[in-house]
Order: C-alpha cells, then sequence, then structure tokens
C-alpha cells in the first residue's frame, strides 16, 4: 500500500510591537533578564490585562493578508496550564472566536504552485523563557531552572494552516512563504535566530486514495526551514515504517532533536489535553470597525505572491523572480531602481540576487552600508551587454563600485578593466604576438590548429584579458 | 460634638470648623481599634506609621486650605485584598504571608489622593471566598453586636470596623454579597456599585466578572461620599465603566414619592427568620406611606442564581488563583521540581474553602463537563439578566432583605457549606447581573442584633438607589450602637 503525508502547520510569531501585549513594559530581546516586567506580566496579585491596540491592528493587517474573513468581533480565552514560565498559570488566547478565519497562501517553489487554507490567525501572549543552569559550585547541587519574563506577555499571534500540505519541502516553502508575508506587512520581522517566528508540523499518513485523516502527530523544536522539512520527512518515514510493521501510529507530540534528525516522543498520554478554557472576564469582548478593517486592507503593500507576477511580467526568470518577491526590500528597491533606469529585467534580476547579494554577505554589510544605487547597476548591465568588460572583469567593477570608487565607467577605466574592442587597437596587438611568435604561426599554419588557442591566451596576456576574445579570433582568422 | 457616631460628614464638619485635627480622629479609631480588637479582630493590620503621615500631611494641607474633599483627613479601613505599596497584603491566606506590593490598587489610589488616611487592612475570608468572615487563616473576626457571632463576610472586618469605630468608614468588595451581607448582620450600610464603576485594579481577584469594590459606612450619605471618591474610569482595568462617574451625593434627598419599587417574590417566605420578614414588610409600609408605589415582582430565576453562581465563581477563582505557585511570591514550599513546588505550595498554602472552590472550578470547566456546568450557568445568567431588565421595565428599583437571617453564631455553619452559600441568596443575583444594591439597617431584631433591607437598581441607577436607600435610613430611624463595650463612643474623643 503507499501512503500520503498529510501535513498542517502552526507558526508563531512575536510581534515586534513597542510595548507587550498586555501591558506597557517594552518588548525586548538579549536584555538583562527581567528588566522589562512589571505587575502585570510578572502576574502579581490583582494585576489585570489590557490589550495592546497596535497589536490588534497588526493581527488583522496579517489576517486580511492571508485572505482571511475578519470577524465583526473576537474574544480572549484563558488557556489554564501549569508551568514556572507562565505567570498566570494561564495564558489568554483564543478559542472559539479568533480575530481571523478561513484565509489562504498561495505558494510556489520550483517544481509546484498550490494553495494553502488558514484555519484562523489568533492573538495570545509569549510565555517568559526558562533558563536551564548547569551543575552549580558545589557538588552536590542540582541544576536549577531560571526564568527570564522579559518575553512574557510579548504578542505573539498564531496562523494554523489547514492540513493541505502533501510533501515535506511543500511544508518548507509554506513557512518560508509565510514568513515574507509576516515581514512583508509589517507586522513582524520574524528573527529565526531569536526564536520569534517558530514552526509545529502535525503530520499523519493514509492510504492513498482515502479521504479520512489518520492520527496526527505534533511535532516542536524545529528552529530552521530546513529542520522543518527535515522533521516532517522523519516524521513521515517513522510513521510509514511503523504501519507497514502493522503498528499503529499513536497521538502524541514529538520533539525533533536537530543532531541525530529524529523525533522523539515527548507524552505518551493519549488524548488532547484539557486546557479548560472559558471566556478570559477581564477583556471586554472585541468589536471591530468595518471601515477601519477596509482601510486597512486598502493599505495592505504588495505581498510577494502579487510581485512575483509582475517581476515575470517584467521578463524576470522565475526562480530570480521568486528570489526576488521575498527578498529585503532595499535589495528588491535596487532591483526596481535599476529597471528603471533602463536595465534590462533580467540581467538585472540576476545581478542583484546573484553578485550583488554574494558579495553583501561576504562583506557581512546590508545594502544602506554600500554606495551601490540602481542607475549603477544599469550602468554595469549595460556595459556587459555592450561588451564593454567582460563577465569576469564586471565582478570587479561593481566590487570597485561598492568600494566606493565611483560609478562602473570610472572603476572600470580606473582599474583598467575595459575590453579592447578597438579593431585597430586590437589587430596592432594581434600583429606584435604573432611577431614575437614566429614557430607558433608557422605550426598552426601548418594545420596544427591547437596552436591558435596558444595565440588567443598570447594576445589576452598582452591585453591583461582585457581583449575581446571574439574579436580577437576573428582578427586571428584573418591574419594567420 | 455630633450626638451620634462618628460619619465621613460629621468628622468632616468638624475637621473644618477647627473642632477637631485628622491626627485627633486618627487617635479616636486607633484607640478605639485598641479597645476593640483583642475581642473582634477587625484588623490584620494596623499601619500606625503610614495613617499618622497621611494624617499628619492632611492637617497640614487643610490649614493651608488646600480641601481635597469629603474624605480629606478622614481615616478609613481597607480589606486586605486590596494592594496597599508595600504594606502587607494577604488577602487573609497563609500563601501571602509577608506579601508586600509594589503597589497601590486603583481604589486606594485614590482613596490616597482624596486625602483619606488609610488606617490599616482588614479581616475577610480568604480570598473573599466565605460569608461569615470564618475562613481566615489568621483567625475569625467577631461581630460587636454579640461576640459570639459572626459579622458576616467575606468583608467582616471592614463592617465590623464600621460598626465598632475602629474606622469611620472602609472599603470592601462583593462578588456574591460580601458587602451588603457583613453590612446587614453589623448594621451598617454596604453598598456594590455597578459593574465597572470602581476600578478593580490591585483588587485580588476571586471572581472577575463578579468582583466590585465597595464603601462600608455609618450612614448612606457616607456611602455616597466614599464612592465618588473610588469611581472613575481607570485605564489600567479593561472592564472599567468609560463614562463620566455621577456625583452620588447630590440627589439622596428626592424622597420615594412617586417611585415604583418592586417587591422580589423570591426573596422571603420560608427560610427566612420572622424577624427579619416583619421588618421588611414595615419598612413597605413606611415607604408606600411616602408615596412610593410598592407592587410584588416575580424573578423565577432568583432561585436558581445560587447554583448558576456556585459554578461561575468558582470556575474565575481556579483561574485566579492558579497564580499562587510558590514561584515569584509568598509562600513557597520548595519541592524536588518545580511542579512539586507548585503542588506542596498550594496544598500548604490555601484553606479548605480556597481548596474546595478550586476544585469546584476545575471540575466545572473540564472537557466533558463544561457544556452541563459552566456553559449551562453561563447561560442562566444571561437569561437572569434578560429577567432583571424586563423587571426594571415596571419598577425603578428592587427590595429585599439583605440576608435571610441575622447573625449567626460562630462555627454554627463552618461544617455545612451549602447553608453557608445560603447566606447570599438576596445578595448574589447583583452580582451576576453586574447591577447595583445596597443594604441599610432598618432595625434589631429579638436577639437585639440589626436587620438589612437590601434596595437594588438598574445599572447605574446608583442615584436613585441611594435616594431610595436614604429614605429608608431616615423611615428606619435606625441610631442603635452596639453593646456598650465595643459601640463607638458619640463622637468621642473630641
Amino acid at each position: 500500500m503507499r501512503w500520503e503525508p498529510v501535513i498542517g502547520i502552526e507558526v508563531h510569531v512575536e510581534l515586534d510591537t513597542d510595548s507587550k501585549m498586555f501591558c506597557g513594559c517594552r518588548v525586548s530581546f538579549g536584555d538583562p533578564p527581567n528588566t522589562h516586567v512589571c505587575p502585570v506580566c510578572l502576574a502579581l496579585p490583582g494585576s489585570l490585562p489590557v490589550p495592546n491596540r497596535k497589536a490588534i491592528e497588526r493581527i488583522i493587517r496579517l489576517g486580511l493578508a492571508l485572505n482571511c474573513r475578519i470577524n465583526p468581533g473576537s474574544v480572549f480565552h484563558r488557556k489554564n496550564y501549569y508551568y514556572a514560565d507562565l505567570p498566570k498559570n494561564y495564558q489568554i488566547s483564543q478559542f472559539d472566536v479568533p480575530v481571523c478565519v478561513d484565509g489562504w497562501l498561495d505558494v510556489e517553489s520550483d517544481e509546484s504552485r498550490f494553495r494553502v487554507g488558514i484555519e484562523r490567525v489568533h492573538m495570545e501572549e509569549d510565555t517568559g523563557k526558562s533558563v536551564h543552569v548547569g551543575e552549580g559550585g558545589r557538588i552536590h547541587s542540582a541544576a536549577e531552572t531560571l526564568v527570564d519574563f522579559n518575553r512574557a506577555g510579548t504578542p505573539l499571534v498564531e496562523i494554523v494552516s489547514r492540513p493541505d500540505l502533501r510533501r515535506a519541502a511543500d511544508a518548507r516553502t509554506y513557512a518560508q512563504e509565510l514568513r515574507a508575508v509576516v515581514v512583508e506587512t509589517g507586522v513582524s520581522d520574524s528573527r529565526m535566530e531569536r526564536g520569534s517566528i517558530r514552526f509545529d508540523a502535525n503530520v499523519s499518513i493514509r492510504p492513498e486514495g482515502s479521504r479520512q485523516l489518520g492520527v496526527k502527530v505534533e511535532i516542536k523544536n524545529m528552529n530552521s526551514f530546513r529542520s522543518l522539512e527535515k522533521a516532517i520527512h522523519s516524521e513521515v518515514e517513522r510513521q510509514t515504517a511503523l504501519v507497514t510493521v502493522g503498528e499503529r501510529v499513536v497521538m502524541e507530540t514529538r520533539h525533533w532533536d536537530e543532531a541525530a534528525e529524529v523525533t522523539h516522543g515527548m507524552r505518551t498520554k493519549e488524548g488532547s489535553s484539557d486546557y479548560r478554557y472559558f471566556t478570559e472576564p477581564d477583556l471586554a469582548p472585541m468589536v471591530f470597525d468595518r471601515s477601519w478593517v477596509e482601510e486597512a486592507r486598502s493599505l495592505l503593500p504588495e505581498l510577494p505572491a502579487l510581485r512575483r507576477d509582475r517581476y515575470r511580467q517584467m521578463g524576470v526568470k522565475p526562480a530570480a523572480a521568486r528570489v526576488l518577491a521575498s527578498s529585503d526590500p532595499q535589495l528588491r528597491a535596487l532591483f526596481e531602481e535599476a529597471v528603471g533606469s533602463g536595465a534590462d529585467a533580467v540581467a538585472a534580476g540576476n545581478w542583484v540576487t546573484g553578485e550583488v547579494t554574494a558579495s553583501l554577505r561576504r562583506r557581512e554589510v546590508s545594502l544602506e552600508d554600500v554606495p551601490l544605487r540602481g542607475e549603477q547597476v544599469a550602468a554595469l548591465t549595460r556595459m556587459v551587454g555592450e561588451g564593454r568588460v567582460s563577465a569576469g572583469a564586471a565582478r570587479e567593477v561593481l566590487e570597485g563600485v561598492m568600494d566606493g570608487e565611483g560609478s562602473p565607467s570610472e572603476v572600470a577605466t580606473r582599474r583598467n578593466l575595459l575590453q579592447l574592442s578597438d579593431r585597430s587597437a586590437l589587430e596592432e596587438v594581434v600583429e606584435e604576438v604573432m611577431a614575437a611568435n614566429p614557430e607558433a604561426v608557422e605550426r598552426y599554419r601548418s594545420g596544427e590548429g591547437k596552436v591558435r588557442g596558444y595565440l588567443v591566451g598570447q594576445v589576452m596576456r598582452a591585453t591583461s584579458g582585457r581583449a575581446d576574445p571574439r574579436a580577437v579570433n576573428e582578427i586571428l582568422s584573418v591574419r594567420l | 460634638m455630633p450626638s451620634e457616631p462618628l460619619s465621613i460628614a460629621s468628622a468632616g464638619a468638624a475637621l473644618r470648623s477647627g473642632e477637631t485635627t485628622s491626627i485627633e480622629l486618627l487617635a479616636a479609631v486607633m484607640s478605639r481599634a485598641e479597645m476593640t480588637e483583642s475581642e473582634l479582630h477587625c484588623y490584620l493590620n494596623l499601619d500606625r506609621e503610614g495613617a499618622v503621615a497621611a494624617a499628619r500631611q492632611a492637617d497640614r494641607e487643610l490649614d493651608e486650605g488646600e480641601d481635597r474633599g469629603p474624605l480629606h483627613g478622614i481615616p478609613v479601613a481597607v480589606k486586605d485584598n486590596m494592594c496597599t505599596r508595600g504594606l502587607e497584603t494577604t488577602c487573609s491566606s497563609k500563601i501571602l504571608a509577608g506579601y508586600r506590593p509594589p503597589y497601590d490598587a486603583t481604589a486606594v489610589t485614590r482613596l490616597r489622593e482624596a486625602g483619606a488616611v488609610i488606617v490599616g487592612k482588614t479581616n475577610l475570608d480568604e480570598f473573599a471566598m466565605g460569608s461569615s468572615t470564618e475562613n481566615s487563616a489568621y483567625g475569625p473576626t467577631r461581630n460587636p453586636w454579640d461576640t459570639g457571632r459572626v459579622p458576616g463576610g467575606s468583608s467582616g472586618g471592614s463592617a465590623a470596623a464600621v460598626a465598632a469605630g475602629s474606622a469611620i468608614a472602609a472599603l470592601g468588595s462583593d462578588t456574591g454579597g460580601s458587602i451588603r451581607q457583613p453590612a446587614s448582620l453589623c448594621g451598617v450600610v454596604g453598598l456594590k456599585p455597578t459593574y465597572g464603576l470602581v476600578s478593580r485594579y490591585g483588587l485580588v481577584a476571586f471572581a472577575s466578572s463578579l468582583d466590585q469594590i465597595g464603601p462600608l459606612t455609618r450612614t448612606v450619605r457616607d456611602a455616597a461620599l466614599l464612592l465618588s471618591a473610588v469611581a472613575g474610569h481607570d485605564p489600567a482595568d479593561a472592564t472599567s465603566y468609560a463614562g463620566q462617574a455621577p456625583d452620588f451625593a447630590g440627589s439622596l434627598d428626592r424622597g420615594v414619592d412617586g417611585l415604583r419599587l418592586g417587591v422580589v417574590k423570591e426573596l422571603g417566605g420560608d427560610g427566612y427568620q420572622p424577624d427579619v420578614s416583619q421588618a421588611t414588610e414595615q419598612m413597605l409600609n413606611k415607604l408606600a406611606d411616602q408615596g412610593a408605589e410598592v407592587m410584588e415582582v416575580s424573578l423565577p430565576l432568583f432561585d436558581v442564581a445560587l447554583s448558576a453562581y456556585y459554578l461561575i465563581a468558582p470556575a474565575e477563582c481556579s483561574a485566579n488563583l492558579a497564580r499562587f505557585d510558590g514561584m515569584r511570591y509568598g509562600l513557597s514550599i520548595k519541592g524536588s521540581t518545580a511542579s512539586a513546588t507548585m503542588a506542596e505550595t498550594r496544598a500548604d498554602g490555601f484553606g479548605p474553602e480556597v481548596i474546595r472552590r478550586i476544585l469546584l472550578g476545575t471540575y466545572a470547566l473540564s472537557a466533558g463537563y463544561f457544556d452541563a456546568f459552566y456553559g449551562q450557568a453561563q447561560r442562566v445568567r444571561s437569561l437572569l439578566q434578560t429577567e432583571f431588565e424586563e423587571a426594571y421595565r415596571k419598577v425603578d428599583a428592587l427590595v429585599s432583605p439583605t440576608s435571610p437571617t441575622t447573625a449567626f453564631r460562630l462555627g454554627e455553619r463552618t461544617q455545612d457549606p451549602l447553608t453557608m452559600y445560603r447566606s447570599d441568596i438576596c445578595t448574589i443575583p447583583s452580582n451576576l447581573s453586574g447591577h447595583p444594591a445596597i443594604s441599610v439597617p432598618i432595625g434589631l431584631d429579638s436577639l437585639g442584633l440589626p436587620i438589612g433591607f437590601q434596595v437594588m437598581a438598574p445599572a447605574l441607577g446608583e442615584r436613585l438607589m441611594m435616594a431610595v436607600a436614604a429614605e429608608v435610613e431616615r423611615l428606619a430611624g435606625f441610631d442603635a450602637v452596639p453593646p456598650p463595650a465595643l459601640a463607638p463612643p458619640p463622637g468621642a474623643p473630641l
């Protein structure tokens, strides 16, 4: 029997609002522990939550970008469970009336284009962070866990997909696309390395052709797109192996072990946990002003999917269009400026996603740190197109421009990188090379064809590589 | 010198005429406390130092002509479930022993801004769960009218302090009757405002959708003055009423002529102490004599309000009290793991009634039970609100006894939670509906124990409700004081 994986993804995104979800403390990262705390986010007795309007505005924006229906109103619930990093021992979250429902996201990869349903997007608050401290100074001291509450109460948006995905690779592409939308809408900068965007996957398998869903396993702790894909892949293999030998899959939560590249079971308990959800009595139900929602919709920025299509229409190759469409806004602006200054879209796209990106990475700087402008990219592509510099020399020109040596033509001139395509000048050089190598000329003329390559090489050498190889060949053909 | 015990109004007049000072008022209250505390135990904590500083400041300001209004210089007690910055706040629980909040509750801030002198923190049933102040980890409060009897609860410390003169007025909190029932049992006025009128910020939550802070005072006018000082929108409480709070003391003397008063049919009859029923009846006759149209109104859901309440309140409390886990503050009994620490701290730190309600609430919210219990209770609550609204189309205010009985004996109901819970049968409906209600003393029973009369009004109907209450107060002419040893002396020691 062939087995079909069924995959749904839950994404948590921390919003980088100025203040936390229910109090005025600053949203921070990397500051000394417990320096951004107050009675509310520490759950001191008597404190009460007050919702952050900016966070609600952002989740609505995100919901609109994900083609969701924005509920006319929404309700917070308490999700009850005891954990040391959860100060109230309940999390303010949402249950049956989330802010956004029933959306979708169009995704594409090299192999496929597909649509993923979004079940819901809801608002909640993050927990504190447990910091595990190893052996203390004394021999018998047990390891301790300390809690940093700086993160407690950070606005958190959860985006739950429908189980529409069938391949681990597609799940990865979906997650990447989703992150691009989150960044694009200005909802969060979603820094993977800070854990400000986190992925869980729900994985089950079923006989191919079946319409029923199999037993679902939730996998957690994937900290990169790559590990998301690997974890799902590994989990699908594990489940397939189980059912192949006649065992059954148990409903559970499993942890992805990045080093061993396998998932480990966390709880053996079957069935879902009982979080005893009930309406948060400290917060009044929210009612959303329809005209505000419509205005927010009209103010949405261009999203990656639409931009991809636009770039493709401009002539950019699909792969580059995909990379460009979800690349950082400065790079996109550079590309669009270059095209605006007359650059060929294909060439400009290749330069920006290729050499420019690579060079920035080598330099470990961002675009704003180098004096590279769109019109310079345009000039560079023109110089290559017109054969004024070779492809190799063009890379050096780019480096020069990024080093602040001036415009591409100034750099090419100063660094002596312009191709010699002036016929008479080249002819002169060819004459000199032939005169200096009478023996090679003789051998060629007597039928030893491969010597021609040697002669071309000598010409290139004499011109420090600036000679246009095509022109050199033409001249040699005539002279020899 | 006033001939009756000091009220906010009479003390305020004496302060402004120069007859007395805030320090002298405080000294009087403190000396009353010294005389009565060993017997009554109204206070968990008297803040002598803080109170003296506040009284000195009030005297200085009043001397300089800076008048902060009716509460300026008046000694006021605060129930110990409201946070007071730097001053121990325990909710009468062992789990918060020694806990000093880093901030003031909004109601406390407003008291301070109004120039009130906070005398100390009063005793209560642990986390306000109870009707007798016997569920205090620090021992019960006794009723000044008969020290063998309870003062009611959970704001028993506040009610007894006002009755005994160890505070001129006090703040309490009312989740199911915790202001009105002890006010009734102690012969003072107790008012639960419309939900949202007084900020809950800094009130340690019992049941968030029901809790409301309010005044316990000697007179209806005092209740209006104290309420005016603490009411009003607070951005720190998302359930706080956003509008402007009115001047509650402004319309107390309108009388009841032409008002339609509905007598709640379900709150009376069997199970009501005959003295209570009789006093209520007499008061209704007097109100009718003053031109009120008194009619019987039936609100059938009052019969199930108690059941709904005992699902909703415990459900909310099961989450509200989850934060007391020994991790960040209060009692912490270190176990071998974090969850063992939580379990041991909670098992040891909470008293039996609190544990009972947490368990009750946890079950009511559990998967498989939610709909039959919590869900059903919420539906009853919403139907009850409709029933109230329909009643208020026919009448301007509803009236009833505040409590089916007068003060009961210590220990009499502690072994039988259901009988104890029934103490709040008349008061609970207004918490479920969020409407205001007030208790006014109208007489004594055959044992010489105070009887309370309740007036209920629609949301934000405090002004009309207090006008009715003021008329009840005038008609009752209730000027009895507790037995001499525990009664506040007239106007003393001015």
